[in-house]
């Protein structure tokens, strides 16, 4: 199969990379260069952004690995075209807390066991401080039901249960004492 | 017993053998910095896509690649004319190749591949080559494989192995008789981290250099070096970050590929398979149906077995002989049996291509074996607990294969354990009435009134390492000075915990805090695969023995500077005591000024191949477990809602106990999965359901609570005592779970998963 290099065709097929525009990542003000209109937010922050602790795993809003907020919803990256997001703030697992210094969920899930193979982890990262924020003690049946859309592989989840329930613990003693 | 409900005990110096401690790449992960496959690029980088058959079977007329070499951004387009070395891959035997040129033989099968600046072009130009195809008929009817009535669909012809087994006396009866014919589903791995590689050639397409995710890279090395036409040390591997593995990273998927694409451009190059691809592009638990009849005493000893396996391998033969063969071998399950016929056949179809998960044959093995101690515990009117009390395996018996269990074989230990682990406490839908607990959940569709409870019980026994005859050794290679430790190994990390044990281990014989893990690449010697549930006893043992070499190294080294005899010498926590002697000395002070550093390989045992008749000493090592499985079923809708699965597991010795409630924790999900949910659906070769939205995996609310007790009797034979704990949860959930299904609705229920028609009709 060679010599198949005939000349390009028009714009109707070749993909247009000619955006730009900017997001509010992280508190940060980030710009998009030369972008496909149709990329998705989960593309942008890992390839235009380098932001790539969002991970990508269905495509389809099934697993939850891509969890960002936006506008201060959780929501699957993956599902979200990345221009729909101007002027809204994003938040993405990078900017959870600083990197070597990790948030009460994120310890909480190293120290209980809840991380295996890890690429789950950052969207149920984002879930579970979500979730903690507006239901600070949660009961084990609504842990289930509120993180039942990021799917785990590797846990069979019990760890991962017992690392939000710590942290519920963790935060009211804090708050009582 | 011990219950295990694992908070980690902070260790007081770093982490030795039989401590909790946290993976060394936890944090990484938690914070998302961890580097996984897909996360892997390069400057001037070009995407790659792969053009997939349409077709279960086909001839292919004619390839034209010039539209899609028109579009703007394309840079190559690679077909079956393009690959400089051998035309074809495969594990075992070298039967799929890198491109289809003449015939396809399964939906999916790679035909081009494209390399373009935009994961969109790239799309778009697999859109634009124009394929023309004849199509032909599909074989998917595995017995048609069988009696040859099918013409040959690959010039191996349909038979990929047959293996029989004939033990003791064929013609043995027992008063009691029961038969079953026992199905199995194709499931899917469906590791969460995609199939991803990054491709980064040599000045002058001398070499290539590969990060990709896989569970065994000097096999990948050696089948990717002989397609390139290129020397072994002309192809470099690194492991990229794995999210997962299961079995579905053993077989070559994208990475020659990859590699051919970079080398052609003379640029790096990444491919990262869609949720879609991912289903088509890699090997699956192999679709299985198990025709079995035990004829037993009154009493319910088991006298004789006689089975047929028919293991459907789809279009290329990956792994299937190996499969086959761990599915007949374990025929009986944990049992005593003396007498058997066992006719075992693994076939070429137009489905999809099967090969390694989780279990390996011996899931669909123990799904049948299980269904038939239910029947025979009803024929004998007896306990389904007491059935299998009644003929547990002990060490010193033999398999059907002429095997002598060596292993410590707590099998009646499990069973007993099992059954006296706490049952649940709450009724049918909870304490409070909770709907999200019901079969249905949110659907709010349940009756509490018709919800109907079952326990079902399941035993199994699991071959651990590689068998016949193969030596799939692990190297280790341990650096000392300084009071620190390097270790390096080519073990594939792919989420079960080898690094943090590694480093146990290196802490507990060196008596060192401080312990580095060097790249996971081939520039060590090869590891064998994370599979089979070895690299704790292959990987740990080599490890281990790198480490005692070492310290009988530095041994000497204190014994020569002290002038003492260095057979007192024995290491205490962090230092080194002399046992005849006073000379007490930390081992950072002893190595200040000195370095060790030694590579060792580690062998298991040998192992033969089977005869004709299926007889031969073909397996290494055996491990145990029981499962006990509770559930609520709402008949009227066929919806299952497991509430909880106890379990002991014969784990040898808990070398880090989280990690090994992690495995069994992780594979009893995919356990139930296969049970109640799990199914690439197939019509005539086209796959139905290639997606997350399609094909259910168990989520928080399908995952109940497991109670778990770890028996932990040292194996003789292993390097740490430890036994592999990674698949033996997979294997006996399945049945157990039916079991209890079965229990609440009285049906038979021979096929997984169980379907909501299997409910209620």
């Amino acid at each position: 199969m060679s010599n198949h290099n005939g000349p390009t065709l028009d714009g109707s097929i070749a993909v247009q990379l000619n955006e730009h525009y900017s997001l509010d990542v992280n508190g940060e003000t980030r710009e998009v260069q030369d972008a496909w209109i149709g990329e998705s937010l989960l593309y942008v922050l890992r390839e235009r952004l380098g932001l790539m602790g969002s991970k990508g795993a269905c495509e389809q809003g099934e697993c939850g690995s891509c969890s960002v907020m936006v506008g201060g919803e959780l929501v699957c990256s993956c599902l979200v075209m990345a221009a729909s997001a101007i002027g809204q703030p994003i938040v993405s697992i990078e900017g959870v807390a600083p990197v070597g210094s990790p948030s009460d969920v994120q310890q909480a899930f190293v120290t209980a066991g809840a991380v295996q193979c890890g690429f789950c982890t950052p969207g149920l990262i984002m879930a579970t401080h979500n979730l903690l924020e507006r239901s600070p003690e949660p009961t084990e049946t609504e842990i289930r039901e509120e993180l039942s859309g990021n799917v785990c592989r590797c846990t069979g989840y019990g760890r991962i249960i017992d690392a939000v329930q710590q942290v519920a613990v963790a935060r009211r003693s804090a708050v009582a004492s | 017993m011990t219950i295990i409900d694992a908070r980690p005990i902070a260790p007081p110096t770093g982490g030795r053998l039989g401590d909790s401690i946290s993976r060394p790449d936890g944090t990484a992960k938690v914070q998302g910095s961890f580097a996984f496959s897909s996360d892997l690029n390069a400057e001037n980088c070009l995407w790659g896509a792969t053009l997939r058959s349409p077709h279960p079977s086909a001839r292919i007329v004619s390839i034209d690649v010039g539209p899609a070499y028109r579009i703007s951004g394309v840079e190559a387009i690679i077909t079956a004319a393009d690959v400089p070395g051998k035309a074809t891959y495969g594990l075992i035997s070298q039967d799929q190749p890198v491109f289809a040129s003449d015939v396809v033989r399964y939906v999916g099968e790679p035909i081009a591949a494209v390399a373009a600046d935009h994961p969109e072009t790239c799309r778009r130009a697999i859109a634009a080559i124009i394929v023309t195809y004849e199509v032909l008929e599909p074989l998917t009817d595995p017995e048609l494989a069988i009696d040859g009535s099918f013409p040959p669909i690959h010039p191996d012809g349909n038979l990929i192995r047959h293996q029989r087994i004939v033990s003791g006396d064929p013609t043995a009866t027992g008063a009691v008789v029961v038969e079953g014919l026992y199905e199995i589903g194709m499931q899917d791995q469906a590791f969460l981290g995609l199939e991803a590689a990054l491709a980064l050639p040599d000045p002058g397409g001398a070499g290539i250099e590969l990060y990709v995710a896989t569970q065994w890279l000097h096999e990948d090395q050696k089948q990717i070096a002989a397609c390139l036409g290129l020397e072994y040390d002309k192809v470099r591997l690194t492991l990229g970050g794995v999210g997962g593995a299961f079995g579905a990273r053993e077989d070559i998927s994208l990475q020659v590929h990859t590699c051919l694409l970079a080398l052609r451009t003379g640029r790096p190059v990444r491919i990262s398979y869609s949720r879609e691809e991912s289903f088509l592009g890699h090997v699956h638990r192999h679709p299985a149906k198990i025709w079995m009849r035990h004829h037993a005493t009154a009493e319910g000893r088991i006298v004789r077995i006689d089975a047929r396996f028919v293991f459907d391998g789809g279009a290329y033969a990956s792994t299937s002989s190996a499969v086959l063969i761990n599915g007949i071998t374990h025929t009986q399950g944990p049992y005593k049996c003396a007498n058997a016929t066992v006719d075992g056949y693994a076939v070429r179809t137009n489905n999809l291509p099967c090969g390694a998960m989780r279990g390996f044959g011996v899931v669909q093995a123990c799904f049948a074996h299980e269904g038939q101690m239910d029947r025979l515990a009803v024929a004998c009117g007896i306990d389904p607990v007491e059935i299998r009390l009644l003929n547990a395996i002990e060490t010193g018996d033999a398999f059907i294969t002429g095997q002598v269990l060596r292993n410590v074989a707590p099998v009646e230990r499990c069973i007993r354990e099992t059954a006296a682990l706490p049952l649940p406490d709450e009724p049918v839908g909870g304490h409070d009435g909770d709907v999200m607990r019901l079969p249905g959940g949110a659907g709010r569709t349940a009756d509490v009134s018709h919800i109907r409870r079952g326990i079902g019980f399941a035993v199994s026994v699991k071959n651990l390492m590689y068998s016949e005859g193969f030596d799939d050794y692990s190297t280790a290679r341990c650096r000392l000075a300084g009071g620190v430790a390097t270790l390096k190994f080519a073990t594939a990390e792919v989420g079960q915990g080898f690094v943090t044990i590694a480093g146990q281990i290196a802490r507990s014989v060196l008596g060192v805090d401080d312990v580095k893990l060097d790249s996971i690449d081939t520039g060590v010697g090869s590891a064998g695969s994370t599979s089979a549930s070895r690299q704790t006893w292959m990987s740990g043992g080599a490890v281990n023995a790198a480490c005692m070499k070492v310290r009988g190294l530095m041994f000497d080294h204190v014994a020569a500077t002290h002038g003492i005899d260095v057979d007192g010498l024995v290491v205490q926590g962090n230092e080194i005591v002399d046992t005849a002697g006073t000379l007490r000395i930390s081992v950072i002070q002893a190595t200040a000024d000195a370095e060790f550093d030694e590579t060792v390989q580690y062998h298991h045992k040998p192992t033969e191949d089977l005869d004709e008749n299926g007889q031969g000493n073909c397996h290494t090592a055996f491990a145990f477990v029981a499962h006990r499985a509770v559930v609520d079923v709402d008949p009227e809708l066929g919806l299952v809602k497991v509430i909880q699965v106890a379990t002991a597991q014969d784990v040898g010795r808990a070398l880090n106990p989280l990690s090994v409630l992690g495995q069994i924790e992780g594979g009893i999900a995919q356990g139930l999965g296969l049970a109640v949910m799990e199914e690439i659906i197939m019509t005539d070769g086209r796959v139905r359901n290639p997606s997350f939205t399609d094909y259910l995996l168990p989520t928080f609310l399908d995952m109940p609570n497991v109670v778990t007790s770890l028996i932990e009797e040292p194996d003789p034979f292993a390097p740490l005592g430890a036994k592999g704990v990674g698949e033996p949860p997979t294997v006996s959930s399945t049945p157990a779970i039916v079991a209890a299904i079965r229990d609440a609705i009285g049906k038979p229920l021979d096929r997984v998963p169980v379907r909501p028609t299997d409910i209620i009709f």
